[in-house]
């Protein structure tokens, strides 16, 4: 394992990490002072840019250059909305930081609202992890009380108010402008881009949405340097600084871990992850960065002969060899998206995997956007046919064929959040799928043998 | 029967609407304060908050049907949230979700005869790397056993819910170990059977 020193989860040892008094004694807000002191915004903007900052979101967009595309019109306020609507399975690192830290949080949003030009920053947190809507407010309630966030924060004649906003239980809030529409108490239903948040957002006015850790690196960005702090990263300089890897499923250690970026798949299952669950059972795939996201297949190596190729270094290595980063990632054909793993070992069975899955984009569609709202539908209904035995051939034919046309037909990404993860599965695990429509899923390796003969809304059996 | 907020709640309510440019913002937050007093979102709750924050009931009705955890019926006292999804079902969920049903005697999307408990089946909490867990009410518990679940039913059963094994971090959550701590024992059947 790498040598270096933990700093988004540097203090989450600490008893009471969550008070300020044990917060500000392990240094919290001395960034936040000196940067509202004695730093310019543009300067501020400028080291977040050299940080190479990827969004921690899941789209890993560089949070300096959303920033950038802010240009206010006379009249206009800007708004910061922190999205804390982790919603995605296997996705589960926000949670530590709104819990274990929340003054990093709180730091970084005063840097960031600073840095952009906003006075009033929201944080949307989904309404299943009130715990943390409480963490976070009593650490806003310290912060108010010491007077660092409110009319005049460190004393500097610009006002900060900072507020949570509870969801209420909808994944699809977590796509930036659903998230703005549920802030705006509508219906989360994700809206037609452009405009992008960033010239017309909540409330109709120019707003920067970003993700709970990215904004909580902003501390240590600015301590450090922009560029000294990208260049933590193993994939400087285009991918930036530390992050934190959430691993779940079939390891001995799950939880999450914060490393530099870049290591790779089978550095965090075996040795953060403290490898296989069981010793007998080795590792059949892992879902890397959230559902939505392809699945990996260990014993599948990267072709790519050609020099130019970006993923050249790693010709003849095992997928789970390439360092985990937004480029690397993309190049294989998947997505980093928040950087974790659903590790499965060889016990598991990759049609109920898909049906568990498609289960749960069909539960969580919005509805506005036809392929997504039915493709969804009718993916868990093949799948359960195939699991119960009454499949044909054809139907892994038929899962190709609906998510193809779920892909790029819908308003916001879900539809493709929905057709990726199914296609990567369908593609690596294609003779488990054919063997399975052909003889259907044993008993004994179903997850959800009790569902089978579920009746959906309309009285038709699944 | 008409609905209204205790006078403390319409406090909150107050102070709530200082924190968005509009009234409408605040629909969700004051509907969560009305499913708080009254356990679920009756016609009744829809049509004062319509009034409270001069919006149509259709308007209302359409945010309180899009979201999950607004309940449009009445619930049991404790809701019990088993999460099915991927990370949870790979370490034992599906148990977990049987051994509820059998013990409090209904099927997930029921409730039990006296009662006191409603278990629906939830997509991700956003707790995988504490899988098995369920949501009760408002607290999480995680890294479940059967008999882990037992005794926390029987808290809530008594009265008495066991405090969430709120995960300071430092339990489920580990940083990276400089220098890597000792490997635990392997425990084959960590998941389900016998205390984790």
């Amino acid at each position: 394992m790498a040598d270096f020193k933990p700093l988004l989860s540097s203090r989450y040892d600490l008893e009471d990490s969550h008070t300020l008094a044990v917060a500000e004694k392990a240094g919290a807000y001395k960034v936040a002072r000196k940067a509202l002191m004695t730093m310019k915004p543009e300067q501020i903007r400028e080291e977040v840019k050299k940080a190479s900052l990827r969004g921690r979101g899941g789209a890993g967009f560089p949070a300096g250059v959303k920033w950038g595309f802010l240009n206010p019109q006379a009249g206009e306020d800007v708004y910061l909305v922190i999205n804390g609507d982790e919603s995605e399975p296997g996705t589960f690192k926000d949670r530590t930081i709104m819990n274990g830290d929340p003054h990093r949080l709180i730091e970084g949003m005063i840097i960031t609202c600073w840095a952009i030009g906003a006075h009033t920053a929201y944080i949307y947190v989904r309404g299943e992890l009130s715990h943390s809507i409480a963490y976070l407010d009593q650490a806003l309630e310290e912060a108010r009380a010491k007077g660092y966030v409110g009319d005049r924060p460190f004393g500097k004649p610009f006002p900060i108010h900072i507020y949570t906003h509870s969801g209420a239980g909808a994944y699809i809030c977590g796509e930036e402008t659903a998230l703005l529409n549920s802030l705006e108490g509508r219906r989360g239903e994700p809206r037609l881009k452009p405009p992008f948040p960033a010239i017309k957002g909540a409330f109709d006015q120019p707003t920067i949405v970003n993700n709970v850790e990215t904004i909580a690196s902003v501390p240590d960005i600015v301590e450090m340097g922009g560029e000294a702090w990208c260049n933590l990263s193993r994939l400087a300089p285009r991918d930036g600084g530390q992050r934190l890897y959430g691993i779940s499923g079939h390891v001995k250690k799950p939880g999450v871990y914060e490393a530099p970026v870049g290591i790779t798949m089978r550095e965090l299952i075996y040795e953060y992850g403290g490898g296989m669950l069981h010793d007998d059972r080795p590792l059949k795939g892992v879902i890397p960065g959230g559902s939505s996201t392809p699945v990996l297949r260990p014993d599948l190596t990267i072709d790519a002969k050609d020099e130019e190729h970006p993923l050249h270094a790693w010709h003849g290595q095992s997928e789970i060899d390439v360092p985990m980063g937004v480029d690397t990632y993309r190049a294989m054909g998947t997505m980093l998206g928040t950087c974790c793993a659903i590790v499965m070992d060889s016990s598991v069975n990759m049609v109920e995997v898909a049906r568990n899955l498609m289960r749960f984009y069909r539960h969580e569609s919005c509805g506005q956007c036809t392929p997504c709202r039915e493709g969804g539908a009718w993916l868990v209904d093949v799948l359960t046919e195939i699991c119960a035995g009454r499949g044909k051939v054809e139907d892994v034919h038929r899962i190709v064929d609906i998510s193809n046309n779920m892909m790029g037909n819908t308003i916001c990404a879900f539809g493709e959040g929905t057709a990726m993860p199914m296609l990567g599965l369908v593609q690596k695990y294609r003779e488990e799928f054919v063997e399975a429509a052909e003889k259907g899923v044993p008993l004994d390796v179903r997850h959800d043998a009790s569902t089978l003969e579920l009746v959906r809304p309309g009285g038709r059996a699944a | 029967m008409a609905f209204a907020l205790t006078p403390e709640r319409e406090k909150e309510v107050d102070e709530l609407l200082t924190h968005y440019p509009n009234t409408r913002a605040a629909l969700i937050p004051v509907l969560w304060i009305c499913q708080r007093q009254h356990g679920w979102i009756s016609p009744e709750v829809i049509a004062w908050v319509a009034a409270r924050l001069s919006l149509s009931t259709a308007i209302v009705k359409g945010v309180v049907t899009f979201y999950t955890m607004f309940f449009q019926e009445p619930v049991g006292e404790h809701v019990i949230w088993v999460c099915r999804t991927l990370s949870c079902d790979l370490r034992g969920a599906k148990a977990i979700q049987e051994h509820l049903e059998e013990k409090l005697g209904c099927h997930a999307g029921h409730t039990s005869k006296d009662g006191k408990f409603t278990i629906l089946k939830a997509e991700c909490l956003a707790a995988c790397g504490q899988a098995p867990m369920v949501q009760i009410d408002d607290a999480y518990y995680e890294n479940l056993t059967l008999e882990k679940l037992d005794a926390i039913i029987e808290g809530y059963r008594s009265g008495e819910p066991p405090a969430p094994a709120d995960y300071q971090l430092a339990a489920t959550t580990r940083t990276m170990p400089t220098p890597p701590a000792p490997e635990p024992e392997p425990e084959p059947e960590a998941t389900l059977e016998g205390e984790a």
